[in-house]
C-alpha cells in the first residue's frame, strides 16, 4: 500500500460530521424519532462523534445502536477465510424511528444493502437515511448517501482509509494505492 | 478446508474460543423479534440420527433453521436400515444429494468417523456412545466462560454418573484445555476404569467435592444402572451423591449449578437446587442454540 495523499485532518473530519449533524437536524425537523446506528467498525466512532453534535444542538440524548453485518454479507460464499463476528448493539425499539446510518466510506453499496436486511428484522423504521463521512462512488447498487462529508471520484485501484481515535489512534483519511502484484 | 467437529480435541483452543467469542453474536440474534439471518442460505445441513433425541436434535435443528439453511432429517427407525441397508451405504446416498454439514448421533462410538469417510461435507458429532458430545461440552464451556471472562483456574466439580457419559468425556477434554482444575465425584462403582488418565481429581464426598468449587455439573443417573447393580437404588444414590437442598446454604453467591439435562429431580439433583438461583440449567439449553450456530458458521465451507 502507497500512500498518495492525505485528504483529511482531525479538524476537517470534525467540520465535516458537524455539517451532517446539522443537516441531518435540518432534514428531519428536529430530533423527533431519531435514531443513529454505526456499522462496525468505522462507522461506530463517527456515529458517536454525529450523535453528539446533535445532543449538544438539540440538547437530546438521541439512542445509540452499533451493527454488524458479517452475518448478512452476500460474498460469504467466494471469501477463502471466514470474517470474525461481532455482535449487534440494539437495545432500543426500531420501530417508527427515523434511522441514520452511519458509515465511513461509501463505496459498492453492499456493505448498507446488508445493514438493511439486518434492520428490518429489527423492526419497521419510519426511513432510513445513510451518513458516509466519504462516498467514493462505483456503485454497484442503487443505494445513495443522503449525508455525505466529502465526494470524493476515485479509481478502483485505490483504497480510502479512515482512521478514527478509537480504532487507530488518530483521526484522519488517506487515499492509497494498491500495490500492484 | 474441509473440517469435521467429532471430538473436542478437533479444535485448535483459538478456534475453540473463536466459537465461544461469536457465540456472542449469535446469541444476540435470539433475542430479536426476527430470528433468523440469512447466513447459510442455499447450505444443506443433514441431521442423521441414529439414535433417538430430542433436545440436542431440536437444538440443531433450530440453529440451522435460524440461519436459513435448508434441513433434512434422516431418523434411524423409519429409514432403510432396517432394511439391513450399511451405514456406508445411506451416507453414500445422501452424499449423491450434495449435503453440506452432516449432523450425526450414533449409540455406537466412532460412527462419525465412518460418516466423514465416505462423505464430501463436514461432519458434526451429536454423541457417539459413550465417546463422546463435543458440542455439549462447547455449550457448557460457553456457560461457565460467559459468567467468569475465563477457564483458568476455575474449581469445576462434576458429581454423578461418570461412567457411561459422553457429555463428561468431551467436557473434561475441553475444561482441562482451557486451564480449569476438575473434580469429580462419584459412587466407586461408577468410576471409569480409566479415571487415571484423565487428569482430574477425584472425591467421593459431595460435602467435600463441592466446597471450593466455582462451579458444580449434576449429571443425569442413567435409571439402568439400578438394574446392573452398580447402584443400590435411587433413594441411597440421592441420599450420598445427590445435590441436595442442603448444599444451598453453604454456596458462594457467584457458583454456577449446572447440568447437561434432562434431570431426575430428587435424584441426582433436588428441585430446590435445579430451581435455585445458582442454576443456569435453562440458561445451558439457550447457550446450546447459539453456540450451535457459531459453530455451523466456523464449519460449513465457502
Amino acid at each position: 500500500m502507497k500512500e498518495k495523499a492525505r485528504i483529511m485532518s482531525k479538524e476537517d473530519i470534525f467540520r465535516s460530521l458537524k455539517r451532517i449533524a446539522h443537516e441531518i437536524i435540518e432534514f428531519n425537523h428536529g430530533v423527533e424519532g431519531l435514531a443513529i446506528l454505526g456499522i462496525r467498525r468505522r462507522g461506530v466512532p463517527l456515529g458517536k462523534v454525529i450523535k453528539e453534535f446533535i445532543d449538544k444542538t438539540e440538547n437530546s440524548d438521541v439512542p445509540f445502536g452499533i451493527i454488524d453485518i458479517t452475518l448478512y454479507r452476500d460474498d460469504l460464499s467466494t471469501l477463502s477465510s471466514k470474517p470474525k463476528v461481532n455482535s449487534t448493539e440494539i437495545d432500543f425499539d426500531l420501530n417508527n424511528k427515523l434511522v441514520i446510518l452511519v458509515d465511513d466510506v461509501l463505496y459498492t453499496g453492499r456493505t448498507t444493502r446488508a445493514a438493511l436486511d439486518e434492520i428490518m428484522d429489527y423492526g419497521r423504521p419510519r426511513s432510513i437515511q445513510t451518513a458516509v463521512l466519504i462516498d467514493r462512488g462505483h456503485r454497484e447498487l442503487p443505494i445513495m448517501a443522503n449525508f455525505a462529508g466529502k465526494v470524493i471520484p476515485t479509481k478502483k485501484t485505490e483504497v480510502i482509509e479512515v482512521k478514527t481515535e478509537e480504532t487507530d489512534g488518530r483521526w484522519e483519511v488517506l487515499i492509497v494505492e494498491k500495490e500492484k502484484k | 478446508m474441509r473440517k469435521h467437529l467429532i471430538t473436542v480435541d478437533d479444535l485448535s483452543k483459538s478456534e475453540f474460543m473463536s466459537i465461544l467469542e461469536q457465540g456472542k453474536a449469535f446469541k444476540e440474534i435470539l433475542t430479536r423479534p426476527i430470528k433468523k439471518i440469512p447466513t447459510l442460505r442455499g447450505k444443506t445441513i443433514g441431521l442423521l440420527f441414529f439414535e433417538p433425541s430430542t433436545r440436542t436434535k431440536l437444538s440443531f435443528e433450530l440453529a440451522a433453521k435460524r440461519m436459513s439453511a435448508d434441513i433434512v432429517n434422516f431418523t434411524a427407525s423409519s429409514s432403510s436400515l432396517k432394511k439391513d441397508e450399511s451405514i456406508k451405504d445411506t451416507v453414500m446416498t445422501l452424499d449423491a444429494m450434495k449435503i453440506d454439514i452432516y449432523v450425526v448421533r450414533h449409540s455406537s462410538p466412532g460412527v462419525p468417523y465412518i460418516v466423514a469417510d465416505h462423505i464430501r461435507g463436514s461432519v458434526i458429532n451429536a454423541g457417539d456412545g459413550a465417546h463422546s458430545h463435543p458440542t455439549q461440552a462447547i455449550l457448557d464451556v460457553y456457560t461457565i466462560w460467559e459468567r467468569f471472562g475465563t477457564l483458568k483456574g476455575l474449581n469445576i466439580t462434576i458429581v454423578g454418573d461418570i461412567k457411561y457419559s459422553r457429555v463428561v468425556r468431551s467436557d473434561i477434554d475441553a475444561f482441562l484445555k482451557l486451564g480449569a482444575h476438575v473434580t469429580i465425584c462419584t459412587p466407586r462403582t461408577l468410576l471409569p476404569f480409566s479415571v487415571s488418565s484423565l487428569g482430574v481429581k477425584v472425591n467421593f464426598s459431595v460435602k467435600e467435592a463441592i466446597k471450593n468449587a466455582d462451579v458444580i455439573m449434576g449429571l443425569r443417573m442413567q435409571k439402568e444402572r439400578q438394574d446392573s447393580g452398580l447402584i443400590p437404588d435411587e433413594v441411597e444414590y440421592n441420599h450420598f451423591f445427590g445435590l441436595k437442598e442442603e448444599i444451598l446454604g453453604s454456596l458462594n453467591p457467584k457458583v454456577l449449578v449446572m447440568h447437561p439435562g434432562p434431570i431426575n429431580r430428587g435424584i441426582e439433583i433436588d428441585g430446590e437446587v435445579a430451581d435455585s438461583e445458582f442454576s443456569v440449567i435453562n440458561e445451558q439449553v439457550t447457550n446450546g442454540l447459539a453456540t450451535r450456530m457459531s459453530i455451523f458458521y466456523h464449519l460449513v465451507e465457502a
